[in-house]
């Protein structure tokens, strides 16, 4: 066994919060796709170009700027406010919230398009189907389209969410005690950057081979009923 | 908003993206050097070629750059080998680390790009190649290294954009490129709005002019695709 000089509780820890942070991320990033592609679809042009904006603007930015943007902008931003308001006090993001606010943007930006197509590639006699048994738009949303949506869209989302697993190690730059902190932690009290950086690698390595397995099942359990040519 | 600041910072700011570009575009070929002949590799028959190219791609690909870096930085000076070696003075230079990082990081993405290119020629046009008595190479040559880089392209471009949009970890290791620059002016002025605002913009041009360019790469090469008349139109 190597021998981890009593970090292992450190790296346990930081494991369960990268885990924590790129769920968190992950559910705002659906959500924040599925609207942006509502809104790229829509009829309304503002909301397009809104949406337009969004994807360009986000996938064009680095991640690490946009966390450090998200954590540092957000409380000058909020103080600035607060203090126009007479608030003479210091008001800091929390840094988890920062951090998973900003993967969430980045994944809501790429899902966005990533949702788009899906809905675009539903064929348009299903939902014709669906209408002619006088289905309302949001029963034919959750009982046709949403089903197709998420059939079309795992293996991109699949391959989003390990892209987002491996950006979170990102967040360690403004101080949440992940995965990338525990191992810098441990450096710095044992002088031993190979072994414990190295660890850190084969935490994430097995986090991806668990979730890629995962998303492997999810897509065959969502192609059921679905003729394999 | 502090505009005067923002107009102060533009100069100080390009500078800094032109050691990003500069990392990006050594990278880049580094890394297509080492690209092709994983791909090569990858592809092979032969299980001994194809397992280690596979778990090096896999590897690089699974974890994230950041720790990359980290242990080419941090870790390597963990060995009084490789601090007594010739390759030290490399290995001290956080621009060497990095280069070192992105090159390898970007070899397996790139390589696994090649890959798919490759391995998506149609089979009649490999076939042609032999009937006419073409050679291994002379087939890689005229029919399948011409058709793979069309195919991947697209992919291509991806992966610089990407890895332009990496390129800003090389701050972590106290390189002043664009996000270091950016990080640091902020260090001295406390306005992060600002100097993110612009930093991101920066960037997003960058990422537009790189898109623009493949474009026209992608467009120059593709010929072949459109009609006759326009053909002779864009030859002039």
């Amino acid at each position: 066994m190597i021998n981890l000089y009593g970090f292992e509780n450190t790296f346990i820890i930081g494991t369960w919060l990268t885990i924590k942070v790129t769920l968190v991320a992950l559910l705002i990033g659906l959500l924040l796709g599925l609207l942006g592609a509502g809104a790229k679809l829509s009829r309304f042009s503002v909301l397009h170009y809104c949406a337009d904006a969004y994807t360009t603007i986000i996938r064009g930015v680095p991640e690490l700027i946009l966390i450090l943007a998200v954590y540092f902008g957000s409380s000058a931003l909020i103080n600035n406010i607060a203090g126009s308001l007479g608030y003479d006090g210091y008001i800091d993001l929390n840094a988890f919230v920062a951090g998973v606010i900003a993967l969430g943007l980045s994944f809501g930006a790429y899902a966005t398009e990533v949702f788009r197509g899906a809905i675009l590639a539903i064929p348009k006699g299903q939902i014709e189907a669906g209408r002619s048994f006088g289905m309302g738009r949001t029963l034919v949303f959750r009982r046709i389209m949403l089903p197709h949506v998420w059939r079309f869209a795992l293996p991109a989302l699949g391959n989003l969410f390990l892209i987002l697993q491996k950006d979170s190690a990102l967040v360690s730059v403004i101080g949440l005690h992940e995965i990338m902190r525990s191992a810098t932690i441990a450096v710095g009290y044992t002088k031993k950057p190979f072994t414990f950086y190295l660890l850190a690698a084969v935490i994430y390595l097995c986090l991806t081979i668990v979730t890629a397995t995962g998303i492997q099942y999810m897509e065959k359990r969502f192609s059921r009923g679905v003729r394999r040519d | 908003m502090d505009i005067n600041l923002i107009i102060e910072s533009v100069p100080k700011l390009l500078k800094g993206a032109l050691l990003s570009l500069e990392l990006v575009a050594l990278s880049m070929v580094l890394g297509m050097l080492l690209a092709i002949p994983l791909a090569l590799f990858r592809n092979s028959r032969k299980s001994w070629i194809r397992v280690p190219a596979y778990c090096y791609i896999y590897f690089f690909r699974a974890t994230p750059l950041l720790v990359q870096m980290f242990l080419v930085y941090y870790g390597f000076s963990q060995f009084e080998a490789v601090r007594n070696s010739f390759l030290w003075p490399i290995l001290r230079e956080a621009y060497w680390c990095a280069i070192i990082a992105f090159t390898l990081n970007t070899s397996a993405y790139t390589g696994e790009i090649l890959r798919g290119a490759i391995s998506s020629v149609k089979w009649g046009q490999i076939e042609a190649g032999r009937s006419v008595g073409m050679s291994k190479y002379l087939q890689f040559r005229r029919i399948i290294g011409p058709q793979a880089v069309i195919l991947g392209l697209p992919g291509y471009s991806n992966e610089i954009i990407l890895l332009l949009k990496s390129s800003s970890l090389a701050s972590t290791i106290t390189l002043m490129e664009l996000t270091g620059l950016t990080r640091n002016i902020i260090a001295i002025t406390f306005k992060p709005v600002e100097l993110f605002l612009l930093a991101g913009i920066i960037y997003m041009s960058l990422t537009f002019v790189i898109t623009r360019v493949f474009n026209l790469v992608e467009h120059k090469i593709t010929t072949y695709r459109r009609p006759l008349v326009e053909q002779e139109i864009s030859q002039g």
